[in-house]
């Protein structure tokens, strides 16, 4: 299966534009960029996609082995922006893909622009020295509930999660099928983004980096946005006024505001 | 959810009775605000920042909390578990803001003693005129039996997938062993004969049990070697000891007195008597002795119960060669055996097999593919040499498919036209 159907990859805006790649973290997929898209695309070449193993990507390319490490989610960034041959790529990443985009622009440095890290963070466990949102506990108690619990935290995903091959009908009603993961697939998601520690990297990040946060933000509090723009030479710190993780479904126009902004002053 | 709280509807007289004048009277007091703070299920308003702005007394008798403690002061992650916060920011917030409404996450909320209590939540949006949202209503419900059920359920697929998983690794284990098993009973690679080549082939019908033919090949003295070809009735372990007991009695009987007959004999006697009392056990069997003679092989060979071996010749009709009216082998204690001999000359080849061959189904309508079908397809071949024909024999078992449910053997022994050649398996 070519890169494009294998992570679902979706392209708009005008093709001669600069191009904007938009990276889902996790939880969701490329649905998460709905609200910001369109006016994004207006002056963007806007690529979107899904990582193997959300959304609608070929699951049958999943691996553990290969999606147990974050390197392995860049290798599909790099791998979309080789088939697409994408050059000077302005890379958005939410949440654990603004640590992938790190990865990839380090893979391949040629090909990117910039990075725009939306709500990132390094590393989420609290370690002597810096407060990442989460003791070691929350984490475990969080990757336990995940272990033990496939039956799921949704019930609604419920049909889904219980792997229903020969009713896909269940599956189709869910209006949350966007979000569903198979579970063994979204334990290793969480696994590998809470269990990540990419302070090491973010030193040698070289590209203009816009780090935007949320002033009220559970998953990526201030301290670790201000951690990131410190650590990454040629930064700008922005703080939306926006309370949540997602400040691209919450506060859409700032979001956009924010991006043109930076990519503006970068052009 | 109906309910009333201005006057009811206006009844024909007559109709109203003391009893329902007093139902609808108690249904006036249940006010709305009552309905709201006593409702079987937890109410939350929250503001589009997740600030709590209105709570009912439901949920907070389930938290442990005032509302004083909660109003204005805590976001709705508060109220949840550390993983719920991560889950609530990664999932149900995306959803809810995409959808307008999530339906049934099961979460967990914090107590204020500590505990937890399974929970499923739906929530909805309410927009101003132009859609943009204001502030998101929830539905809180106790879903801690649903979620002990839950835990039930999945504790048994956990338990059932050990088990499955058990299961096929006992299962992998077993196939290996009766692989070893099998191979035992037949040659690791046949021998090189002098001025011979030899070439054989094993069908395994089920991996998952042991077949029940033979077939070995060895040498008498420095001159002579014997050769023998069997199949045991049944299958399975049973069938394998005969097997086994089969080939060790053939080959030191044949040491003892090679005459084909007297080998066959041998192995009656003995099959008999171990199996005479209880579950009878026989087999049918072809014992042969090879002797060179110049550029020719002569074959002495003697059959018990078992199709006739089929001798494919360079430059000459292919034929079976008749061995009739020999005896299943360990059935009666004495048992004749019938003997046949031929000489196999230079591109000549002498075919043994089972009857898993003969005895497949073919066509549409099943039928038995049959000795006179085997000799057809005997002649059509143009290279005799062993090898060849046990090639050419496994691409028409293979040809069979589903048809073929027996183990087949085959054995195949012949004079080079040309320097002997190594023996080979296939």
């Amino acid at each position: 299966m070519d890169i494009v159907s294998r992570n679902n990859v979706t392209v708009t805006g005008p093709h001669d534009a600069p191009v904007l790649l938009l990276a889902h973290g996790f939880g969701c997929d490329q649905n998460m960029w709905r609200l910001v898209a369109p006016a994004l695309a207006g002056d963007h070449r806007v690529v979107r996609f899904d990582y193997v193993g959300s959304g609608k990507s070929d699951l049958a390319a999943w691996s553990e082995s290969r999606y147990s490490t974050l390197d392995g989610y860049a290798r599909d960034v790099v791998e979309i922006c080789e088939a697409l041959d994408l050059r000077d790529v302005r890379f958005v990443g939410h949440s654990v893909s603004a640590m992938i985009g790190v990865l990839a622009a380090a893979a391949a440095p040629d090909r990117f622009h910039s990075l725009i890290m939306v709500g990132p963070s390094p590393h989420y466990i609290d370690t002597p020295g810096y407060r990442g949102g989460f003791s070691a506990e929350d984490i475990d108690e969080l990757l336990e509930s995940l272990e033990s619990n496939y039956l799921g935290w949704s019930a609604t995903m419920a049909p889904v999660i219980m792997g229903n091959p020969d009713r896909p009908e269940l599956g189709e009603e869910l209006t949350n099928s966007f979000c569903a993961t198979d579970p063994a697939i979204a334990r290793v998601f969480a696994r590998t983004t809470f269990l990540s520690d990419s302070r090491d990297h973010l030193t040698t990040v070289k590209l203009p980096t816009l780090v935007l946060e949320c002033s009220q933000d559970v998953i990526a509090p201030r301290e670790v946005g201000a951690y990131v723009h410190a650590a990454i030479p040629d930064s700008r710190l922005v703080t939306l006024d926006a309370t949540g993780h997602c400040p691209q479904l919450s506060a859409p126009e700032a979001t956009v505001a924010a991006i043109t902004d930076f990519l503006g002053s970068r052009s | 959810m109906t309910c009333r709280t201005g006057p009811g509807p206006d009844l024909p007289e007559g109709r109203r009775t003391a009893h329902t004048d007093a139902a609808f009277t108690a249904l006036l007091e249940d006010s709305a605000e009552e309905l709201y703070e006593s409702a079987p299920c937890g109410y939350l308003s929250t503001l589009m920042d997740g600030t709590v702005a209105k709570i009912n007394t439901t949920l907070l008798n389930w938290l442990g909390l005032t509302r004083d403690d909660v109003v204005g002061r805590l976001r709705f992650t508060d109220l949840l578990t550390v993983g719920g916060r991560i889950y609530h920011d990664t999932h149900f917030a995306p959803l809810l803001r995409m959808q307008g409404g999530v339906n049934g996450i099961a979460l967990d909320i914090r107590q204020a003693d500590g505990g937890r209590l399974p929970v499923l939540i739906s929530s909805v949006t309410k927009t101003d005129h132009d859609g943009r949202p204001l502030l998101i209503r929830t539905t809180v419900f106790d879903a801690s039996d649903r979620r002990a059920y839950e835990q039930e359920l999945l504790r048994e697929r956990q338990v059932a997938e050990e088990a499955r998983r058990r299961a096929e690794e006992d299962r992998q284990r077993l196939q290996e062993a009766l692989a070893v098993l099998q191979s035992s009973l037949l040659p690791a690679q046949l021998p090189q004969v002098p001025g011979m080549e030899a070439a054989s082939h094993y069908h395994t019908a089920s991996p998952d049990r042991l077949g029940g033919d033979f077939y070995d090949l060895f040498p008498l003295d420095d001159r002579r070697w014997a050769f023998f070809l069997g199949d045991v009735c049944g299958k399975g372990p049973q069938a394998a000891a005969v097997t086994s007991l089969t080939r060790y009695t053939l080959r030191a009987a044949a040491l003892h007195n090679p005459d084909p007959v007297a080998a066959l004999t041998t192995l009656n006697t003995v099959l008999h008597e171990r199996y005479a009392t209880g579950d009878p056990r026989y087999c049918t069997a072809v014992f042969g002795v090879l002797e060179p003679e110049g550029d020719t092989v002569t074959v002495e060979l003697a059959s018990g119960g078992h199709p006739p071996a089929l001798v494919l010749r360079q430059d000459g009709p292919t034929e079976y060669l008749p061995t009739p009216g020999g005896l299943l082998v360990g059935i009666m204690p004495s048992a004749p055996f019938t003997s046949a001999r031929t000489v196999l000359g230079a591109g000549d080849t002498l075919l043994l097999y089972t009857d898993g061959l003969t005895e497949a189904r073919t066509g549409e309508k099943r039928e038995l593919f049959g000795d006179e079908a085997l000799l057809d397809f005997a002649t059509t071949l143009t290279d005799t040499a062993p090898r060849q024909v046990v090639t050419a024999m496994t691409g028409l078992l293979n040809s069979f498919g589903d048809g073929l449910d027996d183990d087949t053997a085959l054995l195949a022994l012949g004079v080079p036209m040309t320097d002997p050649t190594p023996a080979s398996d296939t």
